[in-house]
């Protein structure tokens, strides 16, 4: 095997992981979704302890990756890729763990009926979910126009965020028993808004990983 | 000193080496010329001091300016210009002389003759070439006997006891191991406060570690020449990138 070889070997090694990685974040986003508009508390169960699956991951490409900085010294394209696979781990690292959050709070509705059918946040849910896909993809495919609509795409996110924001406020005007929940949902809104800032991120990386240039979010 | 070339082309009898290179070399920066063996680098750095001259069948064209002055004009003096830009070469080629006349060739060579003012420039030359510590007490020794790192070091103060306002450098440190590596690269560093310096090298790290600017050379073009940063992390040409990440070369 040429060293050439070898190294491409890695960094397909790298590639693969970090493909992994989207697919497992991706579905524990959707997951966390599901089991909060379904009411399925096994279902939230599972998406936080497979958080620890994504943590792993995210800690074995870290060191794949240093350790190709360390030992390989990459330039041009293949320092574009090492580097940006270490940032854009971050940011997987960190929707997986507010899926996890968000399932933590779903557990905590117990069996109450919803003070209000979460329609925008099953909304906001989808639009942060295809964000995330469409990142990821983005990356698989090298696709740089994918990659650059996200940063307009959150911006209707974070309209919904302040509808979802107002209707809460109102309700919690309107019964101060509503507030316990009002509360949940609250934050529940608040990650998935922040999920949809790290897909931009993601997008961001995949443009610098391509380009070479990084555009400051 | 700024360094201008334009449309330039040299011929080795029938041999295309170098074809219509353009370039500009700023003023106080370290310039790195990196490319496969034969691409025409190192033919290309012996241009600026009119090395090839002394090559039989080597014909040259194009316009070569050294802050502003044609160094292939009929008035040019060779001796001058071979004064003002300096030359160390890939393997330390000290004179079989002591330290001390090995550094006093050059100025005895222009007309200096008092020993105070030898002196000066012996000791200042080597402080330049930080080895001054090391060898002043043994000036009158054999420059054979030191280390190869302390050979290239040394010939590096020969080449600034002309005072130069560029040093070219072919491959300064391929012979040498780590620490002289280190020593040579912290000097340039420092030199280029007062001097321009353009080095080939085949060791891209050591590019990336020194120069500001770097130039890629292939078959005999210039195909790239940009910020050291900006060709090592996003270069333009395909090429480039193929031989950088060493797909071929």
């Amino acid at each position: 095997m040429s060293i050439r070889s070898k190294y491409e070997a890695e960094l397909a090694l790298v590639f693969n992981k970090l493909i992994a990685m989207c697919r497992a974040v991706e579905t524990a986003i959707e997951k966390s979704v599901t089991a909060l508009v379904k009411r399925d508390r096994d279902m939230s169960a599972e998406v936080i302890s497979e958080d620890k699956y994504v943590d792993n991951l995210e800690h074995e490409i870290e060191q794949d990756c240093l350790k190709i900085l360390l030992m390989e010294h990459p330039v041009a394209s293949d320092f574009r890729d090492v580097s940006a696979a270490l940032k854009m781990i971050t940011d997987l690292e960190r929707i997986s763990d507010q899926a996890a959050d968000i399932s933590e709070i779903a557990l905590q509705f117990g069996d109450e009926d919803f003070i209000k059918e979460p329609e925008h946040i099953t909304l906001m849910a989808h639009l942060a979910i295809d964000m995330v896909k469409d990142s990821v993809q983005s990356y698989i495919n090298r696709d740089i126009e994918l990659a650059r609509s996200l940063d307009s795409r959150d911006d209707r996110v974070d309209q919904l965020f302040e509808t979802v924001k107002g209707d809460l406020v109102e309700l919690i005007r309107k019964d101060g028993k509503n507030a316990d929940q009002a509360i949940l949902f609250m934050m529940i809104a608040k990650y998935l808004e922040r999920i949809a800032d790290h897909a931009v991120n993601i997008g961001e990386w995949v443009e610098y990983a391509v380009t070479g240039c990084h555009k400051i979010g | 000193m700024n360094i201008s070339v334009r449309n330039c082309n040299l011929w080795y009898g029938d041999f295309q080496a170098l074809k219509n290179i353009n370039m500009d070399i700023s003023n106080r920066e370290v310039t790195a010329f990196i490319g496969p063996s034969g691409c025409g680098k190192s033919t290309f750095l012996k241009i600026l001091n009119r090395m090839n001259d002394l090559v039989d069948g080597c014909r040259i064209t194009g316009s070569f300016h050294i802050g502003g002055v044609d160094i292939f004009d009929k008035s040019t003096d060779v001796n001058l210009l071979r004064k003002k830009v300096g030359m160390v070469f890939q393997k330390p080629n000290p004179f079989p002389m002591s330290i001390y006349d090995n550094i006093a060739f050059a100025p005895r060579t222009f007309g200096v003759r008092k020993k105070a003012e030898l002196d000066r420039i012996v000791e200042d030359s080597l402080r330049r070439a930080s080895i001054w510590d090391e060898v002043k007490d043994r000036l009158k020794k054999s420059a054979l006997g030191m280390s190869g790192g302390q050979q290239q070091r040394l010939c590096i103060a020969r080449a600034l006891a002309a005072n130069p306002d560029i040093l070219l450098m072919d491959e300064p440190t391929s012979a040498l191991d780590p620490i002289s590596t280190g020593k040579i690269e912290a000097l340039m560093s420092e030199l280029k406060q007062e001097l321009t310096i353009v080095i080939v090298t085949h060791n891209m790290q050591q590019a990336t570690r020194i120069a500001d600017k770097t130039a890629f050379f292939y078959l005999g073009e210039l195909i790239e020449y940009d910020t050291t940063e900006k060709l090592f992390s996003c270069p333009t040409d395909r090429r480039t990138e193929n031989y950088i990440t060493g797909r071929f070369g």
